[in-house]
């Protein structure tokens, strides 16, 4: 069967470049410094060129990267106990949600100024992407625990089968859909609050504070640049994650199977 | 194992379900006879300890196996990780092989639980309550969906590998119970 295509498509890419191109020709023609205002795609390209073969290109990369990725981790892992522990008691439940909604509805800025007085700019992108993240991945855990079939949890308990199978063959299959949705959604989310804490909290040596620094210089060509960088990095490490929640999705079917590989459950 | 039942009630808002039942079933094979809606279900549910009943005493102390109204398989995984999943470290792959074949499902090795027809899975249900150690077996219509020639091939392998287990088997089928030579408890 043909894969279904997605709405991408590379000529409406190309059309928009185009048009990106000549709105920043038509400025740099009509202003004396009108190439500052906007620079073009070919400009940003050569710009992110230059910068990637840098070793401060990539040392701001891993700096903001371990930051980010490691708030989006911790997050997975809070929200994953504390799911499991509002799955079972109900009580739990009701406590964890004021500041779970509290957290979804608050604006990320409000977190980020108010984040600055408590925490250093250092600290900033990390905190800020668990925060983000949070709410996302507990809620998706929680009903992916929630909608666990009871009927096979009693099939379970009639056969006596540990809880280490239980979590294997029950919970996992059924919950895993749920945690790889929210971490394609928070994995984004956390790039996006993330960087944002670094232009506002200038840590050092992060991509967010080089993002600020080409705003300040009016070099936009780096400002292109570098926000290209952080998309294609947000979307490298989407993927690379959503590859390994896969791998385990397909390693925990098949340790049940002999040797049999077969598509994902859908 | 012996099971003793006595004067069993249960009632789902307000309508008996269960009324004062009563009897004992040793080794060897018991039929639960009832109309729809009797009971017979709840019965199960209540030996297997998954409901409580509202009065009556239940003495059934032992290792239950059990073949569900519904299949209840691992609809991702195949048939043996079906029963390595429900038998852990008791799953041999000889004897479950055995037992497959015995029921018709040999060669379906690497194949869903979800691509297999209604009848199939219904067998897997069986195979998995048959191969799991156990003093007791509580069976919910397990030949259900099954056509004449299969249902006799899965009564065979039932009386084969049923061993020493006692045996309570709900059932519509009056020749289920001559066929097994079971004994037969009727539920009002």
């Amino acid at each position: 069967m043909a894969r279904p295509k997605g709405p991408l498509r590379a000529w409406a890419v190309l059309a928009w470049l185009a048009v990106w191109q000549v709105a920043a020709m038509a400025l740099a023609a009509a202003y004396p410094h009108g190439g500052l205002l906007l620079a073009s795609p070919l400009s940003s390209l050569r710009r992110l060129g230059e910068l990637a073969v840098t070793v401060p290109f990539w040392r701001a990369v891993g700096w903001s990267a371990c930051r980010i990725l490691g708030g989006f981790l911790l997050s997975c892992l809070a929200a994953a106990v504390l799911a499991a522990l509002a799955a079972r008691y109900p009580k739990a439940a009701e406590l964890f949600f004021p500041p779970v909604a509290a957290v979804k509805a608050t604006p990320v800025a409000s977190f980020i100024i108010l984040a600055l007085v408590w925490l250093d700019s250092g600290q900033l992108p990390l905190f800020i992407a668990f925060l983000m993240v949070f709410p996302t991945v507990y809620l998706n855990l929680l009903e992916g625990i929630r909608q666990t079939d009871g009927k096979l949890l009693e099939m379970a308990r009639v056969f006596r089968v540990s809880p280490a199978r239980r979590l294997r063959g029950i919970y996992l299959p059924q919950v895993l859909p749920y945690f790889r949705s929210a971490a394609s959604l928070g994995l984004g989310l956390c790039w996006k609050a993330g960087v944002a804490a670094e232009v506002i909290g200038l840590p050092a040596g992060s991509m967010g504070e080089r993002l600020y620094t080409a705003k300040i210089y009016y070099q936009t060509p780096d400002l292109f640049a570098w926000t290209a960088a952080i998309v294609a990095v947000s979307m490298a490490f989407e993927r690379l994650f959503l590859k390994l929640v896969d791998s385990l999705l397909l390693w925990q079917i098949n340790n049940f199977t002999i040797g049999v590989s077969r598509p994902l459950p859908k | 194992m012996e099971i003793r039942v006595e004067h069993l009630w249960k009632s789902y808002n307000g309508a008996a379900v269960l009324r004062d039942v009563t009897f004992t079933a040793g080794p060897g094979f018991t039929c639960i006879m009832a109309p729809s809606g009797g009971g017979k279900t709840t019965l199960l549910r209540i030996l297997l300890g998954l409901e409580t009943a509202d009065s009556g005493t239940v003495e059934a102390a032992g290792c239950w196996a059990a073949v569900f109204q519904e299949d209840r398989l691992l609809e991702h995984l195949d048939a043996a990780g079906n029963l390595r999943f429900a038998l852990g470290g008791q799953y041999d792959a000889a004897r479950a092989g055995a037992v497959l074949a015995e029921l018709g499902l040999d060669g379906v090795d690497g194949k869903a639980v979800r691509d297999f027809s209604g009848g199939m899975g219904r067998r897997l249900a069986l195979g998995r309550a048959l191969l799991a150690k156990s003093d007791a077996l509580a069976l919910d219509e397990p030949f259900a969906g099954l056509d004449a020639k299969t249902r006799q091939r899965a009564r065979e392998t039932l009386r084969r590998r049923a061993g020493a287990r006692t045996v309570l088997l709900v059932t519509h089928d009056e020749t289920d119970a001559a066929e097994l030579d079971a004994q037969v408890i009727r539920l009002a």
